[in-house]
């Protein structure tokens, strides 16, 4: 058995897991590492601030479906992540953290830097580990990055003390991973398939509900091979956004909250909802019992926590979402009955749904030269032809992004979905674009999240990553100055930037570059300009400032009780 | 309702407070938990009574299942089972009330334990019904202290 230095021996392993990139931080617990790293091939990009090394790696992993790795070090290192690593959690993002710790026998003695980050970690990880022998660290590793990617995926951290890390370990040979406790199903019940399947022959107004976990999944193919050949009109969630081409005739863009018109109109008329991927999260349901209410559901999660957790389902199938797309399509093929015949008898559905959208499409009004925030993202989902990789911040921007850019591919959105975490977008961001270099990568950002991970305009820098910023800039923090005008008397309790850098002079002062419009008729210009230049951009347009995001479903209200305007 | 479910889990560290964080965290009931290991000394079996609809044990069961660390989980109360709880009573014993304490323990098929001038020590197993029900009956003559420990339950074996 070969023995090598614990550092060594994670590097190995981080190699043999096919990683090229890690995001990361440096500090006492983890020097040995950095000492080893410095001489690997794994390329290390060094971040401003914890939270920022593991949203990069969570916008990598998003943008690649590959395991996304961060490394921190102990106490505030570890710490400085758990937003990002409870970002990840909620979106089923798969994550290796290595997080460095005081050596075993300071343990519990209230070390410098010491913070108990596998107590901390428990509730927002799929699970953690602190490595306490060194026998234990390979395997460990190994097990680790077998739990992040399989099932429905998640972040999994693993605290390594100081001297385990610096001492001499086995280094095992890697043999395929067998747990007698963690053993995810793939493959959907067949009884459950054609139960499912002879529901979608008899339903005259059925609907496509689709999340996250069709772009987790890769489905998104099986996906649109059953809506196309069913003409099953789909509406997707955040998370699902790109899971079914946003041009497509049957698509109904988001519902929830902030969706559609049509989508949440749709939901409600509904005789057959197949869930696929989704969670029934609360933006998405609004008051529950009124959640497609005469609606049978079908239900595809890897998940059985997901399945009956909000909403009571008829036909639950655990499972791949491509596999049980596949195993539908399957079934659906040779079932014997005429599928363009069955797809005709929705044509009065389709034509229904086509009114809703003809008489409240997305839209927003014209105010002539006020730029509004809906045509800056039109502007940039035209020039990008919709192929654009977009991150996101929190709130307004957000929606408006999820709204207005035409997502015609997955892994395309990179945003904060369950969490909600401001400042993810510009992190993310880099870690897409060191993915993926040759991509357009475009963070739609508000002044308010933007603040809270600015600093990583630097990190953006150094690594010559030249992601572009389109800052959508009100001096507010819109989204709760939106509910405050709504539901609290326009008391605009603590929501007014009343002092924001300028964000020109600020891009510029980190070596970037920084663009201004403070009129609609200069939009188009500064986005063209900003793609064309190969260097960090941040585009600064100047929105109406009290402009909303609509519709909008009150929280706790039936989604079909949407305000428009 | 109330719900015994029984985990066969990883004798690890930290393993229990996953357990109970997944409750607290949740919103889930925990009435009563008793773990300890199996014959296997790499797994332990813990033994939880909850309470909730069919919806949130059904939740309970899939979360407690989802854990990593957790190998097993079977609500034993779907089906026949046996489940005994153990209690240590320490009640006043004064030369008035030392025959009937004894009577009493002796109803409930319990034992003294440890004797000292003015109290008798008293341990007892059962249903946590009939630990209840001693509690009741000894509580009016003076209970100075008394520790439970949760229930423990297994299934019944088949008939056939």
């Amino acid at each position: 058995m070969e023995k090598v230095k614990g550092s060594i021996a994670i590097i190995r392993c981080l190699k043999e897991e096919g990683v090229k990139t890690i995001f990361g931080f440096p500090g006492g617990a983890v020097i040995d590492l950095y000492d080893d790293l410095y001489d690997s091939d794994i390329n290390h990009v060094l971040v401003r601030h914890e939270q920022g090394a593991v949203h990069a790696a969570d916008g990598f992993a998003r943008v690649t479906g590959e395991v996304g790795v961060a490394l921190l070090t102990s106490g505030p290192g570890a710490t400085n992540g758990v937003t990002a690593i409870a970002t990840a959690y909620m979106d089923s993002i798969p994550l290796v953290i290595l997080t460095g710790q005081v050596p075993t026998p300071l343990i519990g003695n209230d070390a410098f830097q010491e913070v108990d980050i596998v107590g901390i970690t428990r509730p927002c990880t799929k699970h953690n580990y602190l490595v306490s022998k060194a026998e234990d660290l390979v395997p460990t590793i190994r097990e680790a990055f077998h739990i992040a990617r399989t099932g429905r995926p998640g972040p999994v951290l693993i605290d390594l003390p100081k001297d385990i890390v610096a001492s001499m370990v086995e280094f095992t040979e890697k043999k395929p991973i067998r747990m007698q406790n963690y053993q995810p199903n793939y493959e959907p019940h067949m009884g459950q398939i054609e139960k499912a399947c002879k529901e979608i022959l008899k339903a005259k107004q059925p609907v496509l509900y689709v999340g996250g976990g069709v772009i987790l999944s890769n489905s998104n193919e099986e996906l649109t091979e059953l809506a196309q050949k069913m003409k099953i009109p789909v509406t997707m969630t955040l998370m699902g956004l790109g899971g079914f081409p946003g041009r497509d005739d049957l698509s109904m863009g988001m519902l929830g909250m902030h969706g559609s018109y049509t989508a949440n109109m749709a939901v409600a008329k509904s005789d057959l909802l197949i869930a696929v991927g989704a969670r029934f999260d609360d933006r998405v349901t609004g008051r529950v019992d009124a959640f497609a209410p005469h609606a049978k559901i079908i239900h595809i999660d890897i998940d059985p926590t997901s399945i009956s957790k909000n909403v009571a389902v008829d036909i639950p199938i655990v499972a791949d979402c491509k596999h049980a797309l596949t195993a539908m399509n399957n079934w659906l093929d040779s079932c014997g009955h005429n599928l363009n015949e069955v797809a005709a008898t929705h044509t009065p559905w389709l034509e229904t749904i086509g009114e809703w959208t003809r008489k409240h499409p997305m839209g927003y009004l014209n105010e002539g030269e006020i730029i509004k925030p809906q045509y800056v993202v039109e502007t940039l989902d035209e020039l990008t032809g919709g192929d654009a990789i977009i991150t996101t911040e929190v709130g307004q921007n957000q929606m408006w992004a999820a709204q207005f850019y035409k997502f015609s591919k997955p892994r395309r959105l990179i945003t904060s979905g369950g969490l909600g975490t401001m400042g993810y977008g510009l992190p993310a961001a880099i870690g897409a674009k060191m993915a993926f270099p040759d991509a357009t990568v475009v963070d739609i950002a508000g002044d308010g999240s933007i603040q809270m991970n600015i600093q990583e305009l630097a990190t953006a820098k150094q690594y010559k990553c030249p992601v572009k910023i389109c800052l959508l800039n009100n001096n507010y923090l819109g989204m709760v100055r939106q509910w405050q005008e709504l539901f609290y008397d326009k008391r605009y309790a603590a929501t007014v930037m009343e002092v924001t850098p300028d964000f020109v002079a600020l891009a510029e002062a980190y070596g970037a570059v920084g663009l201004r419009a403070t009129k609609t008729s200069e939009v188009e210009s500064v986005i063209k300009e900003a793609l064309s230049i190969d260097n960090v951009v941040l585009m600064d347009f100047r929105i109406a400032r009290e402009e909303g995001v609509f519709p909008m479903v009150p929280a706790g209200k039936a989604t079909t009780e949407m305000l428009l305007v | 309702m109330k719900h015994t479910i029984s985990v066969l889990l990883q004798n690890k560290p930290g393993v229990l407070s996953r357990v109970t964080g997944l409750f607290s965290g949740r919103g889930f009931n925990i009435e009563s938990l008793s773990v300890a290991e199996t014959l296997d000394s790499t797994i332990s079996c813990l033994t939880l009574v909850t309470s909730g609809d069919k919806a949130i044990i059904e939740q309970i069961t899939k979360q407690l299942h989802k854990l990593i660390d957790v190998i097993k989980v079977t609500d034993i109360s779907e089906s026949e089972y046996v489940e005994r709880e153990m209690v240590l009573i320490r009640v006043k014993a004064e030369s008035t009330t030392r025959a009937e304490v004894l009577r009493v323990i002796d109803i409930f098929r319990g034992k003294v334990v440890d004797v000292s001038p003015k109290t008798y020590t008293v341990e007892l197993t059962g249903s946590a019904s009939k630990i209840q029900a001693v509690i009741d009956i000894l509580r009016p003559i003076g209970i100075k202290e008394i520790v439970r420990t949760g229930t423990i339950a297994m299934a019944r074996a088949p008939k056939k």
